[in-house]
């Protein structure tokens, strides 16, 4: 399969096989007005098979909300068709405002104004848990 | 400036510190009885707890400073729908410290980023109450004179009790602990104090079911009330509950230098006929708590004799 050349965008390269769909929800790719390939199972020497996302713009990204969902990704920043940056994603030591806490007993579920906030307690186990009540985040 | 809002944000030397101020606070109360004059502690109680509040508005009294705040949300301006937030920054305005009761986790952790003044968890629904744990340390501290090599046998809901989740925290962290776990398997404690706490550190620990088996080996025995509310039927409950309640007759193979604590208040999990026996140590708690509590304040003011 073919799939040509980006000349100013991002490649999500080294994604696990499986989580393509997820990464492109949670960054919300359907919204933009670009190419977007997306590439799964792919054949990949070092984890036999994995997902690509190919975008075909240049767009910020939350390095600590891909980091979080897969700390496995290389960020791949093409310019005039070169790799001019790569950058390997890893456990961010906090992650705001994107999940919710799920433990009702917590206070952000009745203040809602409150900014959730998770922060890593475990790297070996990828633990994160909530601020203000401790609970562990589910992914 | 600081918060306390879980019994770990204080080192080991912190909490030998803190033991240290509390020991001379009770062989000299009469140095420590001005040392917080002109300062104001709030005690945000947004549910009741009256021991809990009693004791901090004690501790404030006896450092000579003030006290001020309320003792339910229905008396406060949560009733109109104020956020913890706003209560807090409010009140830090007035109060040179605070104290606060809530019954969602977490609450007291928005507290602390907009109080502008330190603040002390008294307990945040089912999460931490660290200043419970720190009159029970000095309450570990005064009867054994050590927190290292000790045995200690939690006994009852230990699912549900965020005390015995705090003290096992805290107790983990000092060499040669072994604990001992006693409840029934409804109540056993959960699988991420053991992974977090106990496993990390290799420390020793093992299961029981009843408290008879293993009272000879124990230096601690700290009790908790099994609440028939736990169980899934009546008939469980009723089968178990006495299994769980602490008698002259069961402490009768315990070590003579044993204590028994208790977090209070107690229903039936201790009987009565236990308060006499010089093991008993629970009341002594209550009033190390006081103790403790006035060191902290007197920490996290930073304010010395």
């Amino acid at each position: 399969m073919i799939i040509g050349q980006i000349k100013d965008g991002i490649v999500l390269d080294h994604i696990t096989a499986g989580r393509g769909m997820d990464i492109y929800k949670i960054l919300e790719l359907e919204k933009l007005d670009c190419t977007v390939a997306m590439i799964e199972r792919a054949a990949s020497h070092k984890m036999g098979r994995k997902d690509i996302i190919k975008i075909d713009k240049d767009m910020d990204i939350d390095f600590d909300v891909l980091g979080y969902i897969d700390p496995g990704i290389t960020v791949n920043v093409i310019r005039d068709g070169e790799v001019v940056e790569r950058r390997q994603m890893e456990l961010p030591e906090r992650v705001v405002g994107v999940l919710k806490c799920k433990n009702p007993r917590c206070i952000t579920s009745v203040e809602q104004e409150l900014t959730h906030e998770f922060k890593l307690t475990d790297r070996a186990r990828q633990i994160y848990r909530c601020v203000y009540c401790d609970h562990i985040a589910s992914k | 400036m600081r918060s306390i809002l879980n019994i770990t944000d204080l080192s080991l030397s912190e909490l030998d510190e803190l033991i240290a101020t509390a020991e001379d606070m009770i062989a000299n109360p009469k140095k420590y009885s001005e040392v917080c004059h002109g300062k104001k502690l709030a005690t945000l109680f947004f549910e009741p707890s009256t021991r809990t509040r009693l004791s901090f508005e004690a501790a404030m009294l006896e450092l000579g400073g003030s006290v001020l705040g309320f003792s339910e949300a229905s008396s406060s301006s949560a009733a109109k729908g104020e956020s913890v937030a706003d209560t807090t920054r409010v009140v830090g305005c007035y109060a040179d410290i605070i104290a606060m009761r809530h019954p969602k986790e977490g609450a007291p952790v928005v507290a602390a980023r907009k109080a502008g003044v330190p603040v002390i968890n008294a307990g945040d629904g089912g999460h931490n109450h660290p200043t419970q744990t720190l009159a029970d340390l000095l309450t570990i501290w005064r009867k054994k004179h050590t927190f290292e090599g000790l045995t200690i046998g939690m006994c009852g809901d230990l699912k549900f009790g965020r005390t015995v989740h705090s003290l096992v925290g805290a107790m983990a962290r000092y060499a040669g602990v072994k604990f001992v776990f006693i409840s029934p398997e409804e109540l056993k404690i959960p699988q991420y104090v053991i992974t977090d706490e106990l496993e990390p550190r290799n420390i020793p620990y093992k299961e029981v079911s009843t408290m008879e088996e293993v009272m000879p080996e124990l230096d601690v025995l700290y009790m908790t009330r099994v609440q028939g509310e736990r169980f899934f039927n009546e008939a469980d409950y009723i089968r178990l509950r006495d299994t769980y309640i602490l008698t002259p007759e069961k402490l009768a193979t315990a070590k003579e230098d044993m204590i028994v604590m208790h977090p209070l208040p107690r229903v039936n999990e201790i009987s009565v006929k236990v308060d006499d026996d010089p093991r008993a140590a629970y009341f002594d708690q209550v009033l190390n708590g006081k103790y403790m509590r006035a060191a902290l304040i007197m920490k996290l003011l930073e304010v010395t004799v």
